[in-house]
């Protein structure tokens, strides 16, 4: 028996496919959404050996913070597309009234940011390590903290976005409300690359965040859902 | 329970239940603050370590601790409203969170003027005193969050969701100088167990930290009235109330 597909029989898998490969259309046909946060990243990161002086043991000492502070600044900058465009037209909330869990919308949404901007910024962060002399050993702390780092800023994120998005001038509000959400990872992400540059074992920081990556992608969605339901009303 | 309870979802009854709390809060307070801040700057045995500087002691546990206990009732306030649609709820939580921010904010700068001379710095990046920074600027964002939206619903709805976000960092505050090796000192007070001071320091202490848990309560129920009356501006009630007020005044 092959049943037409209408929203009401379909599947939590599909659903969630379906959202992603939307959004990830949209962000491909606008390129530009995708290149501005990473080229952002850089300019951060390449203003940092400008202002401080090129003195390698001085840059090597504080590659892990900047790397981790411009990916935080570039990702709060890219976290306004998550809902913006599709409150304005209207979509948002024929998502929020279709018969779907919106834990299964949001969380799709959220993967598609993090698929446009956590993986670019993974993919560019070693090279500008070269760039900042980083300590050959931290490496892979530095991949491995992004890796399960970056998910974190995008779910957290998706809460302030998701609140203030019916707001005209949301932007710096949503500052306010992300960033000191965002110091708890990014203690610990640098924290992990400092120990790795001394050669220490430091899979307990590791642990923590995965922890709070864990706890984010269960617990964010809901409160994101309960934000959107608020903010549209 | 719930009978008793009722009447109070009622924003008039509790408007004026809290306007009758006032003079007992206050009169309590005054009683409670000046036989506890006379006692402990005067009269309570100066530290024989830290010499007289101890004495911010008084001022500054009950800043801190009254920092997170608001926040806990601002996020309790925030649950009853999301759970059970209790409208009071945000205007109690709306006037709770200036509050806790000026508290928290106590907390830290009296933190910094009394490590100042005992650590030799003003601040240091530990894990107690970097949460309590966090706690301030949570409250901040919830205050922000309360004024960014024109329908108060909505604001203490939003407001709601982030101090209900941010609750996960009263657990890192209070548990900070047992989970990370801090300069910050253990907890000296605690209620149950045995108190690691004598009890001619401790006395004082628990008539400040009464006397700051009223002073607290009267501030909340003052700026709780009047989140009450802008929010029920248009209802007969409040006419009424502001034209005999208004009467009253122009005799």
């Amino acid at each position: 028996m092959n049943q037409p597909k209408t929203p009401h029989n379909l599947s939590y898998r599909s659903v969630f496919s379906l959202v992603l490969k939307r959004d990830l259309t949209i962000a491909l046909r606008h390129k530009d959404d995708i290149i501005n946060p990473i080229l952002f990243f850089i300019i951060v990161v390449t203003l940092f050996p400008l202002g401080i002086g090129p003195e390698a043991q001085t840059l090597s000492r504080i590659a892990p913070g900047i790397i981790w502070v411009a990916a935080l600044l570039a990702t709060l900058l890219s976290l306004d597309r998550l809902f913006k465009s599709d409150h304005s037209d209207g979509s948002l909330e024929q998502m929020l009234l279709s018969p779907q869990p919106i834990f299964i919308l949001v969380l799709a949404k959220i993967v598609a940011h993090w698929i446009i901007t956590g993986l670019p910024l993974i993919l560019i962060a070693p090279l500008l390590a070269v760039l900042l002399h980083f300590n050959e050993q931290s490496y892979g702390a530095l991949m491995l903290t992004l890796l399960l780092g970056t998910p974190v800023l995008s779910l957290l994120g998706a809460i302030g976005v998701a609140l203030t998005v019916g707001i005209k001038k949301g932007g710096v509000l949503l500052s306010l409300l992300v960033l000191p959400l965002y110091i708890p990872v990014l203690i610990f992400a640098t924290s992990a690359i400092d120990t790795a540059a001394l050669g220490l074992p430091y899979s307990g920081q590791l642990a923590i965040i995965a922890a709070l990556f864990f706890g984010s992608l269960t617990l964010a969605p809901f409160a994101v859902g309960a934000a959107l339901k608020v903010s549209t009303n | 329970m719930w009978k008793w309870l009722h009447p109070y979802a009622n924003p008039e009854v509790s408007y004026h239940f809290a306007g009758r709390m006032l003079p007992w809060l206050s009169a309590l307070a005054a009683l409670f603050l000046s036989i506890g801040i006379v006692w402990a700057l005067a009269f309570a045995p100066a530290d024989y370590q830290q010499g007289d500087s101890f004495r911010i002691f008084y001022l500054h546990v009950p800043a801190a601790s009254l920092s997170m206990g608001i926040y806990l009732g601002m996020a309790i306030a925030a649950f009853t409203s999301m759970v059970w649609q209790f409208k009071l709820a945000d205007a109690s939580a709306a006037a709770m969170a200036p509050v806790g921010a000026v508290f928290t904010a106590i907390a830290l700068f009296t933190g910094a003027a009394w490590g100042k001379p005992m650590w030799g710095t003003w601040w240091i990046w530990d894990a107690r005193l970097t949460s309590e920074l966090i706690l301030l600027f949570l409250y901040l964002g919830v205050i922000a969050l309360h004024s960014a939206f024109e329908d108060k619903n909505l604001a203490g709805k939003a407001a709601g969701i982030l101090t209900l976000v941010g609750v996960i960092n009263l657990p890192i505050i209070k548990y900070s100088v047992e989970w990370w090796n801090t300069l910050h000192q253990g907890s000296t007070i605690s209620k149950l167990g045995k108190p690691s001071m004598t009890a001619d320091m401790l006395w004082p202490f628990l008539f400040c930290f009464i006397g700051f848990i009223l002073l607290v309560t009267l501030v909340i129920c003052i700026r709780f009235r009047s989140e009450v009356l802008s929010r029920n501006s248009i209802r007969p009630w409040v006419r009424t109330l502001v034209s005999t007020q208004l009467a009253a005044t122009e005799k």
